[in-house]
């Protein structure tokens, strides 16, 4: 089969929409177009049946015990602001105190940030050269004045899976909420509300093979009943919690998206985790001083994030043009850090800089992973050839003992 | 972020990718930036007896609007004379190259790599001037 470029390895930014889904949302656009809030008429009823229908494979994804706990969001960041926000609001009479992990999605991190203007205080914790965080640590960040933990389920960037399990025996123990931002790791690797203790999870269509904008928050009714505040006043839709009507067709897409993970996810993941190692071990026996982030053993099946020391991950990205990655470069950010996620882990800025993160899905094919190989080791001993830091590197100079001027 | 096609023509075709001898009196070596701030350029020039720059060559670890700002640099500076070369403002480079604003300093970088260049070079000169003395 001919190679189709250009060709998508960057399924942590999103996901093409399967065909499967899309199918089953074109009728909520022209024909069962109700609104899910009207109760009086067949168009009303057809879509809040359909809605509920989507809301139990989202459950059942999940791992929640009833329907009833899938709240459903704009995406994921909404759901992130809702958990974080309306749990501080709640409970705030309880305590003032949130722990989370300095790798969080920045829908996490700066919205810690707002609720610390407001007087919360939230811990950050740090996470080892792996890419974890220690239960350990979480457990003794914990003071009587915590309500809620929140930790992600899978790293955006390195991919990163956390002991999330051990963190719900903790929290649990404890008395403390645990919200996990599972965006990357939904199906993808073991989740489960009830085993892992999880209270509220955030999770989006897109990320999973559904459309963009339409997303879920998981919030726990029992052993123990989560209260949220809304952070969206109107209607009073979702049981009060997220006013604003419901978007029929891409619920309608999320529920089979969640679908399809909950029947194939597993045969779907052992492809890709095949297809990643397949990468990996091409690009790892042809390439000198190249250098993985974060842990191979935990870590989401499709991702694989690579340090090509003495190259720059943006021109590395230009050179690759055909081929959608992405990279913890500071060149391809507007505020030119190097990523902050990688920087956690003690990375240097340097091979922050030389960073390029291949996330694999679904759609990718045996051919295409041989042809991004071929062509990554190709332009990685170009763009060496004419790197400086490469020369010096070869002249036997270390390039730590130089004196660099900053700029 | 899109690049200009120039940016685009001189990162896919850089223009005197390579090495001078650093050792030879007549080759200036200017290398400026730092491998964390994620962008180092090597610039080098070969200078005649006439004060003329006869040969130029870079190498540039940086994304490609570095790698295009060193490029064009070179391109401009061979055959002028060292003071019209000196004369190269990073706004020219910009110019040419359409480099949006947060790429501003890849051209700051490629004209103080010449600056540099062209300072090793007048103090080797000077040293060699000394030593005949």
């Amino acid at each position: 089969m001919a190679i189709q470029l250009p060709i998508f390895m960057d399924y942590h930014s999103t996901t093409p929409v399967d065909p499967r889904v899309l199918e089953e949302m074109i009728p909520y656009f022209t024909q069962k177009f109700g609104n899910a809030a009207s109760r009086s008429h067949a168009f009303g009823w057809a879509a809040e049946e359909a809605v509920d229908y989507a809301r139990e494979r989202i459950a059942k994804l999940v791992g929640a015990s009833s329907e009833k706990e899938i709240v459903f969001t704009s995406g994921a960041t909404e759901s992130n602001n809702v958990a974080l926000k309306g749990v501080a609001e709640f409970y705030k009479d309880k305590g003032n105190h949130i722990i989370t992990t300095v790798i969080e999605h920045k829908a996490v991190l700066d919205t810690c940030k707002r609720l610390e203007k407001e007087g919360f205080v939230v811990t950050y914790l740090p996470v080892g050269k792996d890419g974890r965080v220690d239960p350990a640590a979480v457990e003794a960040a914990i003071t009587d004045k915590t309500i809620l933990v929140s930790v992600m389920l899978a790293n955006n960037e390195i991919g990163t899976v956390q002991p999330l399990e051990q963190i719900g025996k903790i929290t649990r123990a404890k008395g403390v909420l645990l919200h996990t931002d599972a965006v990357q790791g939904i199906g993808k690797v073991d989740f489960d509300v009830q085993k892992m203790n999880v209270d509220l999870a955030s999770i989006t269509a897109h990320k999973m093979y559904g459309p963009k904008g339409v997303g879920a928050l998981y919030v726990r009714r029992s052993k123990p009943r989560v209260r949220i505040v809304a952070q969206m006043d109107g209607g009073g839709h979702e049981r009060g919690m997220r006013s604003g009507t419901l978007n029929v067709p891409s619920i309608v897409g999320f529920g089979k998206a969640a679908e399809i993970m909950t029947t194939e996810g597993k045969a779907d993941n052992a492809r890709i985790l095949q297809l990643r190692e397949r990468l990996r071990n091409k690009l790892m026996s042809a390439l000198e001083e190249c250098f993985i982030n974060g842990s191979m053993e935990h870590r989401l099946p499709g991702n694989l994030n690579i340090s090509f020391a003495f190259v720059e991950g943006e021109a590395m990205m230009m050179a690759i043009k055909d081929v959608a990655v992405s990279s913890g470069s500071a060149c391809t950010s507007a505020s030119l850090e190097p990523s902050y996620v990688l920087r956690a882990l003690g990375v240097g800025d340097e091979l922050a800089h030389s960073s390029i993160r291949f996330g694999l899905g679904r759609f990718n094919t045996e051919e295409e992973v041989d042809y991004v190989a071929e062509l990554v080791i190709a332009k990685v001993k170009h763009l060496r050839d004419m790197s400086p830091l490469y020369e010096m590197h070869k002249e036997g100079i270390d390039l730590k003992s130089v004196a660099w001027v900053a700029h | 972020m899109a690049y200009s096609d120039k940016v685009i023509e001189h990162a896919e075709n850089p223009r005197n990718v390579g090495t001078l001898d650093k050792d030879d009196p007549n080759v200036g070596t200017g290398l400026v930036g730092a491998p964390a701030c994620g962008d180092v350029m090597r610039l080098q020039i070969k200078v005649g007896d006439d004060g003329v720059i006869q040969d130029a060559k870079f190498k540039t670890f940086g994304c490609g609007s570095a790698i295009a700002s060193s490029s064009l640099a070179t391109e401009w500076i061979k055959g002028k004379k060292v003071e019209e070369a000196e004369a190269i403002r990073n706004v020219d480079i910009v110019n040419e190259l359409n480099l949006p604003p947060v790429k501003i300093h890849c051209s700051v970088l490629a004209e103080d790599a010449i600056k540099s260049a062209i300072a090793d070079y007048r103090a080797k000169q000077a040293a060699k001037r000394g030593a005949a003395e």
